[in-house]
């Protein structure tokens, strides 16, 4: 059986944490998987740590990813980075909104990022963004990912996000 | 209609399969996991509504069902305690129609006072349980205990929990069949007046009854066996055979869907089969202690096990014999906060300049604990603020009892403070008391829900509003205020909490803002509506 991609998206209460993991599993469904995603709803959501797990493959059990085992780690706030590592697997791959900083373009923090009008990605974007660099890292094709932005986003916020998702995802093919 | 594929939550899957089984209506109190329930039922056009408390939406859904119509009901774990009352006597009784009890557990307290499990009240009620395992099984098990309250004339207890409520899981909607026909209304005095005389023939039949329950529960398909490598059986139920079969893929299984009455036989027979039995469940030793009262030779987990959440490393360290764990990574993580534009903030700091003893209750405000106010003494269920606030007053010295004030939100006031007014105009501690109703117009803490004091039903139309300070000057209460906090300012506030503490009377004091993120909500529903009605 084909191993199961684990991935878990963090950061805090407000960032876009449930809205991005909520897109994944939806490319991820379109694209014919079996999904499973998980997350705690509630007390957590008032400003503090937020992280929701997502999992697919041809079958998936347990709802939740393994300490230890997440191929990718999403965090979309720096503070949360040390709090998460342990879900990481040795070989997994951390994905932090710092791909896009460039200390030579002057970013070099989330404010810097939202503040710089050449780069489609504003705070209310990030975590579209940072999805569009996981993206380019799975075996989804991007009509899923399309698809599961807008069935996910209300059509106000669609097209910044679409363009911040693709944005991201550009930039990060070569590294992927 | 070919076979839909859908992503759905375990509780958006129990709303579909309520509508599918064509429930006439939904009915429940908020509460984290279960609130997201009725709110789908409403999204899909089923005809849901927010009771003031679980008790009552038990009450009514007791009423549809002899009234004819399918029913659901819903409620987080310690809202069954609410509704525990009818519950035991609706056992009896049994239903006409199909009637399902949602209780949405909360092992690990993600957002809870307590881990209660309830399947103890499947047996203390002696109502049928279903628990599914993820979204699938909470849409087929769903759909399946309508027809199973049917059957048996009983309700049925769905028990799930926090990982099946929320995550979300791939689920095969099944084609909808007709809604069940509107079954007439039937008199049935002996049947349901409760009368010791009624009551005691009454019990019987539920044992009666139980009976063939169990025989079904030994016999269905939702306790099944899956036998792989037999050197380890693990028996299981709910989320937790998730986690199990991924833990161990090569073991034996003997999942269980119907968990009360407990299909010992079935139990009996996967444990002779099996070298090493082991029982896995989430919580209390439940079904560990029935397979061992049954002499059936089973493993449990340890002790350190029923504490929180299992997933698949606690499974793995199960499985190995452990009896302690590594302590979790805490240092880094945020905690929830009061929103920085939130109006209790400044309540808290007011309680909190003035040294009082508060008696707190259920709600965002319960984060009035956390720095940098730290303006609450206690937390027990919701109501119990005013309770204990009396209690304390009366047991205190009178220099200290003064200092006693109970807080409590608005929706949990509607929920069941209302009786501790009662109280306290009935029984008036001799330093009289002050109780801060906070007032923010929705019931914040479990994602904005409305409530009778609100003025719109569960889908955001206007509702006939009942008005909380009306209510306590009905009551006897003499001394109300009416104030904004936000627009009063700290000191202001302060000092009337002050002037209410010197006065010894018996005070209510409604803090009235609304909530910083209901503004927001309505904003968006208001949006919502116009955009439909300029499309039509």
């Amino acid at each position: 059986m084909k191993k199961t991609t684990n991935i878990v998206v963090a950061g805090l209460g407000g960032q876009g944490v449930i809205t991005a993991s909520d897109i994944l599993a939806e490319a991820a469904f379109r694209a014919g998987f079996d999904v499973k995603k998980s997350e705690i709803h509630g007390m957590s959501q008032r400003g503090g740590s937020v992280s929701s797990d997502v999992r697919y493959g041809e079958v998936v059990f347990s709802p939740m990813v393994p300490e230890g085992e997440a191929d990718f780690l999403v965090v979309l706030d720096p503070s949360q980075i040390e709090y998460n590592r342990h879900v990481l697997h040795p070989q997994g791959e951390l994905i932090t909104p710092d791909i896009f900083f460039d200390e030579d373009e002057g970013i070099s923090d989330l404010d810097d990022l939202d503040a710089d009008e050449t780069i489609p990605i504003t705070k209310r974007t990030l975590n579209t963004a940072v999805l569009g660099a996981l993206s380019a890292r799975l075996e989804i094709p991007e009509s899923a990912w399309l698809e599961a932005i807008a069935a996910n986003l209300r059509s106000a916020y669609l097209n910044d996000n679409t363009e911040a998702f693709l944005f991201g995802r550009r930039r990060n093919n070569s590294g992927a | 209609m070919s076979e839909q594929r859908l992503l759905l939550s375990g509780n958006e899957a129990v709303a579909l399969a309520a509508r599918d089984a064509g429930v006439r209506l939904g009915t429940g109190y908020p509460g984290t996991p279960s609130t997201e329930i009725l709110e789908e039922f409403d999204a899909l056009g089923g005809h849901a509504q927010w009771a003031p408390n679980e008790k009552v939406a038990l009450e009514v859904g007791i009423g549809v069902s002899w009234g004819g119509g399918r029913t659901l009901v819903t409620m987080k774990h310690v809202g069954v305690n609410v509704a525990a009352d009818p519950l035991f006597t609706l056992a009896y009784t049994g239903v006409a129609a199909g009637l399902v009890i949602v209780s949405a557990d909360d092992p690990g307290m993600a957002s809870s006072q307590n881990e209660q499990d309830n399947r103890r009240y499947a047996v203390a009620s002696g109502v049928p349980m279903l628990e599914p395992s993820d979204s699938q099984e909470a849409y087929d098990f769903a759909l399946q205990a309508f027809t199973l309250s049917e059957m048996f004339s009983l309700p049925i207890l769905f028990r799930m929990t926090t990982r099946v409520c929320h995550s979300k899981t791939v689920v095969k909607r099944k084609e909808p069949t007709a809604a069940p026909p509107s079954r007439a209304y039937q008199r049935d005095i002996p049947g349901r007046v409760m009368i010791p005389a009624y009551a005691r023939p009454a019990h019987r039949r539920l044992r009666e009854k139980l009976h063939k329950v169990y025989d079904w529960t030994e016999s269905c398909g939702l306790n099944y066996e899956i036998l792989n490598d037999l050197s380890l059986g693990i028996i299981t139920s709910g989320v937790t055979y998730m986690h199990a079969r991924e833990a161990a893929p090569d073991a034996s299984f003997l999942k269980l869907g119907a968990t009360y009455p407990i299909p010992v036989e079935k139990m009996r027979v996967f444990a002779s089969k099996v070298k090493r039995c082991l029982v896995i469940e989430e919580g209390d030793p439940y079904l560990e202690e029935a397979a061992r009262a049954a002499g059936i030779p089973v493993e449990g987990k340890s002790e350190a096990f029923r504490f929180g959440e299992l997933n698949v490393s606690r499974v793995r360290r199960i499985l190995a014999g452990e009896n302690t764990e590594p302590a979790p990574e805490t240092a880094g993580g945020v905690p929830p906060r009061l929103c920085p534009t939130c109006p209790h903030r400044l309540v808290f700091m007011a309680l909190g300049r003035l040294g009082c003893v508060v008696a707190g209750d259920i709600g965002c405000y319960t984060l009035g604990v956390l720095p940098p106010f730290e303006a609450m003494d206690s937390c027990v269920c919701m109501g119990a603020s005013i309770g204990v606030g009396l209690g304390l007053r009366h047991a205190m010295p009178d220099a200290e009892a003064k200092r006693v004030v109970s807080v409590i939100g608005d929706s949990t006031f509607i929920h069941s403070g209302i009786t501790g007014i009662v109280e306290m105009v009935y029984n008036p501690p001799k330093t009289g008391h002050v109780v801060i109703i906070l007032d923010n117009g929705t019931t914040a803490m479990t994602g904005l829900q409305e409530h009778p004091g609100t003025g719109r039903a569960l889908d955001h139309q206007p509702a006939n509003q009942v008005i909380i300070e009306e209510i306590c000057r009905a009551i006897g209460v003499t001394d109300v205020h009416v104030v904004d906090p936000v627009a009063s300012g700290v000191e202001e506030f302060e000092s009337l909490v002050r002037k209410c503490l010197d006065n010894q009377k018996l005070t209510v004091i409604v803090a009235r803002r609304p909530c910083a993120l209901l503004e927001r909500k309505l904003k968006a529903l208001n949006a919502a509506s116009q955009t439909v009605c300029s499309g039509t």
